[in-house]
């Protein structure tokens, strides 16, 4: 067994920076990239690009990334584990075998996860007695059944694991936990087994550290954001994981941000509920049992953790067409910046409401004021400009469409010193909500191939 | 013992994101010794009040004595959680900014140990 293995995170989401994987595996030893592509609407958005065309479906900047990092790669045999596959986790992996013909590379191997997508396995679930009720408002799947876009499980590490057992080089998975995807190779590497319950928190935890990219390596870090060094040449983080689950939060040397206490503490926090039972398919991480050590420059310890069994359900993701909307906004200068922006805003409602359209949802920020803190905002001496920001939501496009025409009448019939129309009408798009769910595990099964061109 | 009003900001940080419709903020003590004085400080009905006009639902608290930091739940906050809400701020990203504005009195001796 190894002493330990260094599992790199090359994105936090799918628009993260293209280069960071690249310079993960060029730019120091790591043994495993993970990628994450993943939020909670992604899926549907790659639905939606399936659906205009089959072959789509999948992080579309993957192939290339790969592509560019395959010599790489297989040069140093760091294996790649991603959930980049979205909806079409086999056109994805085809894209990169293509990659590979064009690097003239042979005998790669792609692992694919696949049984996550139960959009097909709706009716028959729901036929079943599997009601997929939404975790939030308790209501019953059927209620939006005629307008759902995409129904994905989150699948956990041990597909994965079986991938890499397989001698899978990179592993293509569709909804996987982003957790998942850095606790498979300790799994795999250490052999730890289903009932290590402390191990696989230790693991879940890394890969909470891990998912969101540069987020816990100095990006977006609001305990003292000026002291992060060189933000422009972020590295990373890395995470040196231990048999014992003992993991130290790195990032390669010669890179920008900063790995501290602090940095790996907001990480932790982000987005999560109740810190005593952080769930995964693959366990219950207790938040409020890690704890920290600054051992180095760039070098957290993470040790310490404790798990329990995890549940008998898998968390469904799905989602439904739930209307339009159109955003549009207008700038406003001094003098009277705000008053301008607030008096356009009622003339507008006043149109709208006399032209009898119906909207679930008028709503108005005014940007360099209000838009981030509403009612905590404080009122300074002059605001040189102030961005009107209006947007409209409901059931009736032909409504929201003509809320889009009712925008730019306002430049030469309302308040002056206004400006800032050049994006055009605001034109309605797809609302797209989240319904999510649980199923239980015996309900699915996930599928692993595992290939070599 | 005098007492001086501080901004949270100064004794701790903090990072947020969305959950569905509610938002989560976790905030963090700069420093050990000021963990207690966010246990006494941020409870659940001043957070409700700080954030009034804003988080129309329950908020919820969990302490995390361990790395000196409390997460708490903001229900009902993002108008209607990140792809249906109209907000600028869809996934709650700055309503850790909004927490540390709280303004506090806290024994001034305890800011300089």
């Amino acid at each position: 067994m190894k002493q330990h293995i260094r599992i790199a995170s090359g994105q936090g989401f799918w628009g993260d920076l293209i280069d960071a994987p690249y310079h993960q595996v060029t730019r120091g030893p790591i043994d495993y990239l993970m990628m994450d592509f993943l939020a909670e609407v992604t899926m549907s958005i790659m639905q939606k690009q399936k659906l205009r065309d089959p072959s789509l479906g999948y992080a579309r900047d993957l192939p290339g990334q790969i592509g560019r990092m395959l010599p790489h790669i297989m040069e140093k045999n760091v294996r790649v584990i991603t959930n980049g596959g979205g909806v079409n986790p086999l056109a994805c992996r085809d894209a990169i075998f293509r990659e590979a013909d064009k690097a003239g590379i042979r005998g790669l191997r792609i692992g694919v996860v696949l049984g996550d997508n139960i959009l097909d396995d709706i009716d028959a679930l729901l036929a079943q007695g599997i009601e997929l009720r939404n975790m939030e408002t308790d209501a019953p799947l059927r209620d939006i059944r005629d307008r759902i876009v995409s129904a994905n499980v989150y699948f956990g590490a041990w597909p994965i694991v079986e991938a890499l057992r397989q001698g899978a080089q990179i592993i293509i998975t569709g909804r996987t936990t982003d957790t998942g995807l850095t606790l498979a190779p300790m799994i795999h590497e250490f052999g730890w087994t289903e009932n290590d319950w402390d191990l696989l928190a230790a693991g879940t935890v890394a890969g909470h550290i891990l998912e969101c990219g540069g987020q816990s390596s100095g990006g977006n870090f609001l305990g003292d954001w000026k002291s992060v060094p060189d933000l422009a040449h972020i590295g990373f983080p890395i995470a040196e994981a231990h048999p014992d689950g003992t993991v130290v939060i790195t990032k390669h040397e010669n890179t920008g941000g900063l790995v501290s206490e602090a940095t790996v503490k907001e990480q932790l926090l982000y987005e999560i509920g109740d810190p005593t039972e952080y769930i995964t398919p693959d366990c219950i991480a207790d938040f409020t049992s890690i704890r920290l050590r600054q051992e180095g420059e760039n070098r957290v310890r993470v040790f310490d953790v404790k798990g329990r069994p995890y549940t008998p359900f898998y968390k469904v993701s799905a989602s439904y067409h739930d209307g339009y909307s159109a955003t549009g906004t207008l700038t406003y200068a001094w003098p009277d910046a705000l008053e301008k922006a607030q008096a356009a805003d009622a003339i507008l409602r006043t149109r709208l409401a006399d032209l009898g359209l119906e909207f679930e949802e008028i709503l108005s920020e005014f940007v360099g004021h209000s838009s981030c803190l509403g009612p905590l905002a404080t009122m300074p001496a002059e605001i040189n400009e102030v961005l009107l920001r209006i947007g409209v939501r409901g059931k009736n496009k032909e409504h929201i469409a003509r809320f889009g025409q009712e925008l730019a009448p306002l430049i030469l019939t309302g308040p002056p010193s206004v400006t800032g129309f050049a994006g055009g009408r605001p034109k309605p798009s797809d609302v797209i909500a989240y319904w999510p769910a649980l199923i239980p595990k015996a309900a699915v099964t996930p599928n692993v191939i595992v290939e070599e061109r | 013992m005098s007492l001086r009003r501080i901004r949270l900001i100064e004794i701790a940080h903090a990072r947020s994101g969305d959950k569905g419709d509610a938002g989560n903020v976790g905030v963090i003590a700069r420093d050990e010794r000021f963990y207690p004085i966010l246990l006494k400080e941020l409870t659940v009905d001043r957070v409700k009040r700080h954030f009034e006009g804003i988080c129309f639902g329950a908020v919820e608290r969990f302490e995390l004595p361990n790395i000196g930091a409390l997460n708490f739940i903001l229900h009902n906050t993002l108008g209607g959680g990140g792809t249906v809400s109209l907000k600028n701020d869809a996934q709650g990203k700055t309503l850790s900014s909004a927490m540390l504005r709280m303004e506090i009195d806290i024994d001034e001796e305890l800011l300089y140990d």
